[in-house]
C-alpha cells in the first residue's frame, strides 16, 4: 500500500480531518484507515464484540464473525461482493432489510458503500486496528527540498507538505526562537541577556547549546512534571465533599526531580505504577508508586469505604490504561467494550491485578511513608557530623577539666537540707472543706471535695532559696491524687517601699515517685503537655515532690513564701490528704534534682567505696553536665540535637501489596455495580494486546514491564504522541486520550512508529526526544499563516508554519511573576498558596474558606507548587481550562473566553505583576523618556524590540495615564501599591502607577498570551 | 454510537482553538452561524467546523423548543416531600409505629439503622388551585402559584448521599467530570446576550452545594460552556472589577492600545485566535458594565423588590431569584440558584419539619412565588422553564439519630421525592405520579432523575439521545445511558 493514496482517502473520509487537497483515489482499500472506522461507528453497537447487545448473531469486527454462514446468507463473501449480504442490506430501500436500520442512523454514502464493496473484493481482510500492531521504523522518505530537513523528522513532514503542493514557511528569527524554546522546555520566558547571547552566538551549534542549557535547568523538570501531574491527577487533598487536606506532595517532588534526572521513561513508569514490587526498592521508587495513591478517598459520614475502595481501584485500571496506551477502559468497566476488542472479563482480569494493594480508602490514607528530603537529609548528615564532632571533645577532654569533679561528687553526696517552717496562712477555695494544722508542719485536708486550690505562706529563712519541696502523707478516705499545678511568689515584708511580690519559677522538678503519664516535670509545662503530678501505683506511701528555683533568688530579710497549688486536673475527687511544704537554700539543688537514680546511687557510697568504673562515670557526668569548662560544647550540642530532632519527616501515600494471604478475590461487577458479582477474573492483560513479559507475575510490577515492553504497540507511540502534541499544539493523533478504534488514525502515520521506535530504541530517553523534536526545521518556523494556508490546514496538522498556541494558565502566571522579576525559584515541599479571591463560601461537610496566602516568597513560587484542592480548585488556572484533578486528564482544552481576559487584567496577582513589573521598568531605565522603558519592557515581556506604532501607542498610554495619576494622587496610590505593597520612599508614584497600567497592557498583548 | 448525531464535537472544538475562521466580527454572522450549527448538528456536515466561529453563539435546537431558558431552583440537601407536597394520611395514622420489616428490606440508609418508627407528616394539608394540588401549611406562597405549576409526586433516584445525589441529578452520573445540564443547555444553544454569560450560577445561605462546582462545570466539554457565578455581594463575577485606582476611562484608554497593538500583531502573523482575543476583550469590557448593571437589584421598583422580599445590597435567595429573572430577561441560558441548608435530620432545631422548616420556607417560599407571577406578567413564563426540587426525598420515618430529641426530623430517602416544574411548555395546575400508601415507593408514574434530564432537554428542543459530545473515544450525552421524556407532563 502507497501511504500517499492512504492517506489523500483517509482525508476524503473522516470528517475529523478537513480536506487539504483532492487528487484521484486509490486502488488498495486500506482496511484500518478506511473501512474500520466506518464500520466501528456505523455497525459495531449491534454486531460487535458484546455478545449481550448483539443483533442477528452476526459481528462485523472480525473476519470469522463476517463470513460467518448464517441460515445460507454471509454477510461478507470474500473476494465476491455481489454475494456478500451486507452490500444487499446497505442498499436496500427497504427499511425493513436496510442497514442501518433507520432508527439507528442514516444510510451510508454512497462513496462509502463503493468502498466498501471494493474492499470486499478485494479480498476483505481484516487488518488488526493499526495502533494494536507494534509499530516499525518505515524508510525516512526522500524529499524534493534536499537541504531543508535537518532530521529524520522533517523529511518525513516535508514529503507530506510537498505531496500538498504547498512549502515550508522560512525560519523564525533567533529572538523568536529563543522565547519559544524556552517557553516550551522550561515554562518561563527567557531574559533578554539570554536572548542576545543566543542571538549573537555564532557558533555552528549555537542552536543546540541553547537547547541543551534549558534542558539542563531545574525549572525544566518543573514545567514538564506540571503536566504529568495532570496525568496523575494529582491534589493536595482528597477530594469528595470533605476534600480532606492530603500531604502527598513527596509524590511531586518526584516527578520534578525524575525529569529533571532524565530518568528513562520506562523506568519512570515502572517506578510509579510498581516501585515498591521492585526488589530492594530505594525510597524514592517507593514514592513514586505514590502516583496511584492520587485516588480520591471518601470521607463523608454514611458512605461505605469498601464501595470508594473499588472506585479507587476502577480509577487505577483506567489511568493506567488512559496515560500509558491511550486506551479507553471505562467502557468495559460496565460490558464488553463495543468497538474494541476488550471484553468485560479482561477488564476485570486488570481490575485484579491492582485489587491488591493495602489501601482501602481510609481517613489516614495508610499505607503512608515517612521520608526525609534530600535537603533535610543533608541537613541531618551535617547535624549528625557537628554532633559527633562535640561528642568526641566531650569523650575525650582536657584532662584539667576534670578537677572540679571531686569536689563537686562530695556536695552531691549529700542530700540537699530542708527547712520545713510552719505555714502562717492557709487559704482554701473550696466550701466547705478545711485545711487543718496536723503536726510537724503537715496540713490536713478534713473533707474530700472535687478540686481544691490551696494558697500557703511560709515564712522564709536568710539568704538564697534554691528549693520548693512538697511532702505528702496518706490519709484515710483519701487515694491517688493530681497536683495539676505549682506556682509561687516571694512576698516582700509589707511596709517595704517596693513590696511587690516577685513570682518566681522553677527549672527542673523531681518527686520519689511518678504515675506513668503524670511526671512532676509535666509540672513546668504548658498546655496539653501539663499532665500534673500523680502517684497511682503507691497511694499508700508518703511522696515528695521537688521543684528548684530559677536563678536563686535571695529575698528581703521578712519575706515570705506564697504558694499556690491546684487540684483543678480532669479527674474529680483526686486531691492530697495531707502535705507539708520546705524550702531549701543549698546551692546544688537543681544538680541534685537532675541527677539520674543510678548516679545517685553511685553518690551515696562513700567516696572511697565507689568502683573504678563508677568514679568514671561520676567524672563522665560531671564534665558532660556540670563542668564550666565544657559548658559552650554541651550548649552546642543541646542546640545541635534540639535542630536535629526538630527536622520532622514527611509523609506520602503509597502503594503496599496486601500479603498473599490476604488476596482478594476479584469478580465481574455485572453492569459495573459493585454490589452485583459474577464470574471470578484473575490478573491478566487483554489478550488483543501481547502477552506479559517473559519472567514477568502478572501483578503490578509485571503490568509495569508490559507497559513499557518493546513489544508493546502503544506506550511508546502515546507517549511520544503527546509529547509532540506538547510541542507543536496537536498530536499527530489529535485524540491524544484515545489511540483505539474510537480515536482519530495518526495524521502522519509513519513519522508516528518512527518517533516510537527511535524513542525505544534509545533508552526512553526523553530529553533526547524533545531534542530532536524541537531540533527540526518544523519546530523552528515561523508561524505566520497566509489566509489559503489556514483555510487549507487551520489546525496547522501539515506544519508547513511555526506552531503557534495558547499556553496553560500555570504557565502564564508564572511568566507574569518572572518578567515582574518577583518569581520565587525556591523548589519543592509543601505545597503554598498564592494570593486568591475569597469566595465567601464553605464547602459542604467539608473545609471552611481557609486559604490563607502563604507568607513571604512563597506566594511568589511556580504555579507547579500551588496547592490543589478539588474541591476549590485556584481559580485563575481554572479559567483557563486546568482541570479539577479529580481524574486523570491526557488533554486540556485550549479555550478563549472573556472570563481570562478578567484574570490577566485584574486578577490582583497579575496586577501584583503589573506593579512589580512597573518599578523594574521605572528603576531599570534611568531615562527621562520613556522611549528606552518601553523598549526595556518589550525587551523582557516579549523578547523584541517594539516597532515604531507600538512605541508610539505605548508612550501615549503612559502619557495619558500619567496625567490622570496626576490630577488623582489617591489613584495613583492604589494602582502603584495594592496589592503589591509600598514603594520606596519618595518614589513618583503617580509614574509608577503610569507604568503599572502600561505593564498591565503589555502583559495581556496576544503575543505574550501566546507561544508563537 | 451513531457518528452522524456527534457532528458538534470535533468540529467545535476546531473552532474553539482556531475560532473565527471567516467572519466573526462580522454582524450578520450571525443568524447564518446559528443556521449552519444547525446544519452540523443534524447532518453532520464539516461545514459546520469551518463557520461557526463563536461558541457561545446562539443556535437553533434539534428541533422547535417550547422553553428558551431554565431557571433551575436547587435546595440543597433535599426538602422534606412528606412535608410539602406529599400528603400520606395513611402515614399519619400510623405514625409512631415501627417500620413494617418489609419496606426496610434490602434498604439502606444514611444514619438510619435498626427499627425506626413511622411519623406521619406534623403538617396540615390541603388542596389548592384548579387541580387540587396538595400541599402543607409550611409553604403559603406555593398555594398562591397552584396554577402555575405542574408538581411531580414521583421522582427517584439511586444516591442517597447529597454530593453524588446532586452530581447525578446535574450531570446524570454520580461521580465528578461530567458536563452539567447548564453546560449541555447552552452547548447546544449558545447563549442569546452579547454581554452576559450563557449559564449563571448563584448560591445563596452560605455554603455552597455538596456536590460542589462539578455540579455547573463542564467536565469534558469545552470551558466556556461553564456555569459562571455571580455574587450578589462583591465582585459580581470573579476579577471583572478594575483594580484599585484604575479607572473606567483608563481601563478603556488601556483596552484601545490594547486593541491596537493586538491588530497589529493579527495583520502580521493572520492568527484568527488573535482576533478572538480582541473580540474576548471587548466582551470582558461590556460585561464590566452590563453584569453589575444586572446585578443590581436597586433598579428595581420598591414593589417588585417587596414581592421578592429581595434587599438590595444584600445576599440571599430572595435576591437570587429576582436576579435569575434580570438574568433571562437579558438572555441568559440557563440559570442555576443553590440554597443551603434544607437537610432537614431534625439534629438541631433549624433541620426540623416543624419551626425548621416553617422558617426555611418562609425565606424562600415568597421569593419563588413572586418569581412565577413575575415572569408570567413579563410573558416570559411560556417560554421559561422553572424547576424547584432537591436531590432526593426524606424517609416516611423518623431519623434514627435523634428518635429521642424533641425536634422532628427524616434521614435520607433516594427511593421517593416530590419535585415541581413550571412554565417553559409543562401543564400547569397538574399533579403527576403518586407514591404508595405509606410513602416506601413509587405507586405510579415513576420518574427518575435521567427522565427529568430527558425531559427538560426535550423542552430545550433536543432528543437527548443526540445532544453528545464525543471524549476518549466514547459518546456521551446528560442521561448517560438512560432516561425518557415524559410526555405526561408536557403541554
Amino acid at each position: 500500500m502507497k501511504i500517499s493514496n492512504i492517506g489523500l482517502l483517509l482525508l476524503l473520509l473522516t470528517s475529523e480531518s478537513l480536506i487539504l487537497s483532492k487528487g484521484t483515489a486509490a486502488d488498495q482499500v486500506d482496511y484500518n484507515r478506511q473501512i474500520r472506522p466506518l464500520i466501528s461507528n456505523r455497525c459495531l453497537a449491534c454486531h460487535g464484540p458484546d455478545e449481550g447487545e448483539r443483533k442477528a448473531g452476526l459481528r462485523l469486527d472480525t473476519f470469522e464473525g463476517a463470513t460467518k454462514d448464517l441460515e445460507g446468507t454471509h454477510a461478507i463473501v470474500p473476494g465476491k461482493s455481489d454475494q456478500s449480504e451486507i452490500l444487499t442490506r446497505l442498499l436496500s430501500q427497504d427499511p425493513e432489510e436496510r442497514m442501518p436500520p433507520p432508527k439507528k442512523g442514516k444510510p451510508l454514502e454512497p462513496e462509502q458503500i463503493e468502498l466498501i464493496r471494493r474492499w470486499i473484493d478485494q479480498g476483505g481482510k481484516f487488518d488488526r486496528h493499526w495502533s494494536y500492531i507494534a509499530p516499525v521504523k518505515a524508510p525516512v522518505p526522500s524529499v524534493k527540498d534536499g537541504k531543508w530537513a535537518i532530521n529524520e523528522i522533517d523529511s518525513f513532514l516535508l514529503s507530506r507538505i510537498e505531496k500538498e503542493d504547498l512549502h515550508p514557511s522560512p525560519e523564525a528569527d533567533r529572538r523568536t526562537l529563543a522565547r519559544r524554546l524556552s517557553l516550551d522546555l522550561t515554562g518561563l520566558p527567557p531574559s533578554w541577556e539570554a536572548v542576545l547571547a543566543f542571538e549573537n552566538d555564532t557558533r555552528p551549534d549555537a542552536y543546540e547549546r541553547y537547547v541543551a542549557q534549558l534542558l539542563a535547568q531545574p525549572s525544566f523538570g518543573e514545567y514538564w512534571g506540571q503536566a504529568w501531574l495532570d496525568l496523575a491527577r494529582y491534589a493536595d487533598s482528597s477530594g469528595y465533599p470533605s476534600d480532606q487536606p492530603r500531604e502527598i506532595w513527596g509524590y511531586r517532588d518526584w516527578v520534578i526531580s525524575a525529569l529533571n534526572r532524565n530518568l528513562p521513561f520506562d523506568q519512570f513508569t515502572i517506578d510509579q505504577i510498581a516501585g515498591d514490587l521492585i526488589p530492594n526498592p530505594s525510597q524514592d521508587q517507593v514514592i513514586a508508586t505514590a502516583f496511584h495513591r492520587n485516588t480520591m478517598t471518601q470521607n463523608e459520614g454514611g458512605t461505605n469505604d469498601e464501595e470508594f475502595r473499588i472506585a479507587a481501584v476502577i480509577d487505577r485500571v483506567n489511568t493506567s490504561m488512559s496515560v500509558w496506551m491511550g486506551t479507553t477502559m471505562s467502557c468495559a468497566q460496565c460490558h464488553t467494550h463495543k468497538s474494541d476488542p476488550l471484553t468485560q472479563i479482561e477488564y476485570f482480569s486488570l481490575f485484579d491485578i491492582f485489587n491488591q494493594s493495602a489501601d482501602a480508602d481510609r481517613k489516614d490514607e495508610t499505607p503512608v511513608l515517612s521520608f526525609y528530603t534530600a535537603e533535610q537529609k543533608k541537613e541531618r548528615d551535617q547535624l549528625s557530623r557537628e554532633i559527633s564532632e562535640i561528642e568526641k571533645r566531650l569523650s575525650d577532654p582536657n584532662p584539667a577539666w576534670k578537677d572540679g569533679a571531686h569536689a563537686w561528687a562530695e556536695r552531691m553526696s549529700k542530700a540537699p537540707s530542708w527547712q520545713n517552717p510552719a505555714p502562717d496562712r492557709i487559704d482554701t477555695k473550696f466550701e466547705p472543706g478545711k485545711a487543718v494544722p496536723d503536726g510537724e508542719g503537715f496540713v490536713r485536708i478534713d473533707k474530700s471535695v472535687q478540686f481544691a486550690t490551696y494558697t500557703v505562706e511560709l515564712p522564709l529563712p536568710s539568704g538564697p532559696i534554691s528549693g520548693l519541696r512538697v511532702e505528702t502523707r496518706p490519709v484515710e478516705g483519701f487515694g491517688n491524687f493530681v497536683l495539676s499545678s505549682i506556682q509561687a511568689e516571694i512576698v516582700p515584708p509589707s511596709g517595704k517601699a517596693d513590696a511587690k511580690p516577685q513570682s518566681v519559677s522553677f527549672v527542673s522538678a523531681k518527686a520519689d515517685y511518678e504515675q506513668e503519664g503524670f511526671p512532676a516535670a509535666s509540672l513546668l509545662k504548658s498546655g496539653k503537655e501539663k499532665t500534673g503530678w500523680a502517684v497511682a501505683g503507691a497511694t499508700d506511701r508518703t511522696h515528695e515532690l521537688i521543684l528548684a528555683l530559677k536563678g536563686s533568688p535571695t529575698p528581703t530579710e521578712g519575706s515570705r513564701l506564697r504558694v499556690v497549688l491546684e487540684q483543678k486536673s480532669t479527674y474529680a475527687n483526686h486531691l492530697i490528704g495531707s502535705f507539708r511544704l520546705s524550702v531549701s537554700t543549698s546551692r546544688d539543688l537543681s544538680d541534685w534534682i537532675a541527677l539520674p537514680p543510678s548516679l545517685s546511687t553511685i553518690l551515696k557510697k562513700p567516696s572511697d567505696k565507689r568502683s573504678t568504673d563508677e568514679q568514671h562515670l561520676i567524672v563522665d557526668y560531671y564534665l558532660r553536665h556540670i563542668a564550666p569548662e565544657t559548658r559552650p560544647d554541651r550548649e552546642l550540642l543541646a542546640a545541635k540535637t534540639t535542630a536535629h530532632e526538630a527536622i520532622r519527616p514527611s509523609s506520602v501515600p503509597v502503594m503496599e501489596e496486601l500479603p498473599a494471604a490476604e488476596r482478594r478475590e476479584t469478580r465481574v461487577q455485572i453492569r459495573g455495580n459493585w454490589q452485583n458479582l459474577g464470574d471470578v477474573a484473575h490478573a491478566g492483560t487483554p489478550a488483543a494486546f501481547p502477552p506479559l513479559p517473559k519472567g514477568s507475575h502478572p501483578d503490578r510490577l509485571g503490568f509495569a514491564r508490559w507497559l513499557v515492553s518493546r513489544e508493546n504497540p502503544l506506550t511508546a507511540r502515546v507517549t511520544v504522541n503527546r509529547f509532540w502534541e506538547s510541542l507543536f499544539g496537536v498530536g499527530i493523533v489529535s485524540t491524544s486520550e484515545e489511540f483505539g478504534s474510537q480515536g482519530e488514525p495518526p495524521f502522519h502515520p509513519e513519522l508516528l512508529d518512527w518517533l516510537a521506535v527511535d524513542f525505544m530504541e534509545h533508552g526512553w530517553d526523553v530529553k533526547r526526544l524533545l531534542t530532536q523534536l524541537v531540533s527540526t526545521r518544523a519546530y523552528r518556523q515561523v508561524s505566520r499563516v497566509s489566509p489559503e494556508l489556514m483555510e487549507r490546514d487551520p489546525e496547522n496538522r501539515l506544519l508547513a508554519r511555526g506552531p503557534r498556541f495558547r499556553p496553560q494558565g500555570e504557565l502564564l502566571r508564572d511568566q507574569a511573576l518572572d518578567v515582574a522579576g518577583i518569581l520565587s525559584l525556591k523548589m519543592g515541599g509543601p505545597s503554598v498558596r498564592p494570593m486568591a479571591p475569597n469566595l465567601g463560601l464553605s464547602t459542604a461537610f467539608g473545609r471552611s474558606n481557609d486559604w490563607v496566602v502563604s507568607p513571604g516568597e512563597d506566594r511568589h513560587r511556580r504555579s507547579v507548587y500551588t496547592e490543589v484542592r478539588r474541591n476549590s480548585p485556584y481559580p485563575s488556572f481554572t479559567t483557563f481550562d486546568a482541570p479539577n484533578r479529580e481524574v486523570c486528564t491526557i488533554r486540556r482544552n485550549r479555550t478563549n473566553t472573556p472570563l481570562q481576559a478578567f484574570v490577566t487584567l485584574n486578577d490582583p496577582v497579575f496586577v501584583e505583576s503589573s506593579q512589580a513589573f512597573a518599578r523594574r521598568i521605572v528603576a531599570k531605565v534611568d531615562a527621562p523618556n520613556p522611549e528606552a522603558k518601553i523598549r526595556f519592557a518589550c525587551h523582557t515581556a516579549l523578547s523584541r524590540d517594539p516597532d515604531k506604532k507600538e512605541l508610539d501607542t505605548l508612550i501615549r498610554l503612559h502619557a495619558e495615564a500619567l496625567s490622570e495619576f496626576r490630577r488623582d494622587a489617591a489613584a495613583a496610590e492604589s494602582m502603584a501599591t495594592d496589592p503589591l505593597g509600598p514603594a520606596d520612599k519618595g518614589a513618583d508614584l503617580a509614574d509608577l502607577a503610569a507604568w503599572t497600567a502600561v505593564a498591565n497592557v503589555v502583559m495581556n498583548l496576544d503575543e505574550f498570551l501566546m507561544r508563537r | 454510537m451513531d457518528k452522524h448525531s456527534s457532528p458538534l464535537h470535533p468540529k467545535r472544538e476546531a473552532a474553539l482553538r482556531a475560532s473565527t475562521r471567516r467572519q466573526f466580527l462580522s454582524t450578520t454572522g450571525q443568524l447564518s452561524l446559528g443556521a449552519i450549527a444547525l446544519e452540523a448538528l443534524t447532518s453532520g456536515s464539516a461545514l459546520g467546523a469551518a463557520a461557526s466561529g463563536d461558541p457561545l453563539a446562539p443556535r437553533r435546537s434539534q428541533y422547535r423548543a417550547k422553553a428558551k431558558r431554565v431557571i433551575y431552583l436547587h435546595m440543597s440537601g433535599a426538602p422534606p416531600h412528606l412535608d410539602l407536597f406529599d400528603y400520606k394520611p395513611a402515614l399519619v395514622k400510623h405514625s409512631g409505629e415501627e417500620c413494617p420489616p418489609s419496606v426496610l428490606a434490602g434498604r439502606t440508609f444514611a444514619f438510619t439503622t435498626g427499627v425506626p418508627k413511622l411519623m406521619g407528616t406534623p403538617r396540615s394539608f390541603a388542596q389548592y388551585g384548579k387541580g387540587g394540588l396538595w400541599m402543607s401549611d409550611a409553604a403559603p406562597n406555593f398555594h398562591t402559584i397552584a396554577d402555575d405549576i405542574c408538581l411531580i409526586r414521583s421522582m427517584s433516584t439511586s444516591q442517597f448521599n447529597h454530593a453524588p445525589a446532586e452530581l447525578l441529578l446535574f450531570t446524570g452520573f454520580e461521580r465528578q467530570g461530567r458536563p452539567s445540564m447548564g453546560s449541555w443547555a447552552t452547548y447546544g444553544l449558545g447563549s442569546e446576550s452579547e454581554n452576559l454569560p450563557g449559564f449563571v450560577v448563584m448560591i445563596s445561605s452560605g455554603t455552597q452545594p455538596s456536590g460542589g462546582q462539578g455540579c455547573w462545570g463542564s467536565g469534558f466539554i469545552p470551558s466556556v460552556y461553564q456555569g459562571v457565578q455571580c455574587r450578589s455581594k462583591g465582585d459580581p463575577v470573579l476579577f471583572a472589577s478594575n483594580p484599585p485606582g484604575m479607572s473606567r476611562d483608563l481601563r478603556r484608554k488601556t483596552l484601545d492600545a490594547l486593541h491596537e497593538l493586538n491588530s497589529e500583531q493579527l495583520s502580521e502573523l493572520n492568527h484568527p485566535e488573535t482576533a478572538t482575543r480582541i473580540a474576548q476583550y471587548e466582551l470582558a469590557y461590556r460585561m464590566q458594565t452590563s453584569v453589575p448593571g444586572v446585578m443590581d437589584i436597586s433598579q428595581e421598583p420598591q414593589h417588585v423588590l417587596d414581592d421578592y422580599g429581595a434587599v438590595p445590597g444584600g445576599a440571599s435567595f430572595a435576591n437570587n431569584c429576582l436576579l435569575a429573572r434580570r438574568l433571562v430577561e437579558q438572555g441568559v441560558r440557563f440559570v442555576q440558584l443553590f440554597d443551603w441548608g434544607w437537610d432537614f435530620h431534625g439534629t438541631s432545631p433549624g433541620s426540623g419539619i416543624t419551626d425548621g422548616l416553617t422558617a426555611k420556607m418562609a425565606a424562600t417560599d415568597k421569593p419563588v412565588a413572586a418569581l412565577i407571577r413575575d415572569l408570567k406578567q413579563r410573558g416570559l413564563l411560556d417560554d421559561t422553564l422553572v424547576v424547584w426540587g432537591g436531590e432526593f426525598g426524606r424517609t416516611p420515618f423518623r431519623e434514627g439519630r435523634t428518635a429521642g430529641s424533641q425536634v422532628l426530623g427524616r434521614d435520607h430517602y433516594p427511593d421517593c421525592f416530590s419535585l415541581w416544574m413550571a412554565g417553559g411548555g409543562v401543564k400547569a395546575g397538574f399533579s403527576y405520579g403518586a407514591t404508595d400508601e405509606l410513602g416506601f415507593s413509587i405507586a405510579e408514574n415513576p420518574v427518575d432523575v435521567h427522565d427529568l434530564q430527558a425531559t427538560i432537554l426535550h423542552l430545550l428542543g433536543f432528543d437527548h439521545e443526540k445532544l453528545i459530545y464525543r471524549f476518549q473515544g466514547r459518546d456521551y450525552r446528560l442521561t448517560d445511558i438512560h432516561g425518557r421524556v415524559i410526555h405526561d407532563v408536557l403541554v
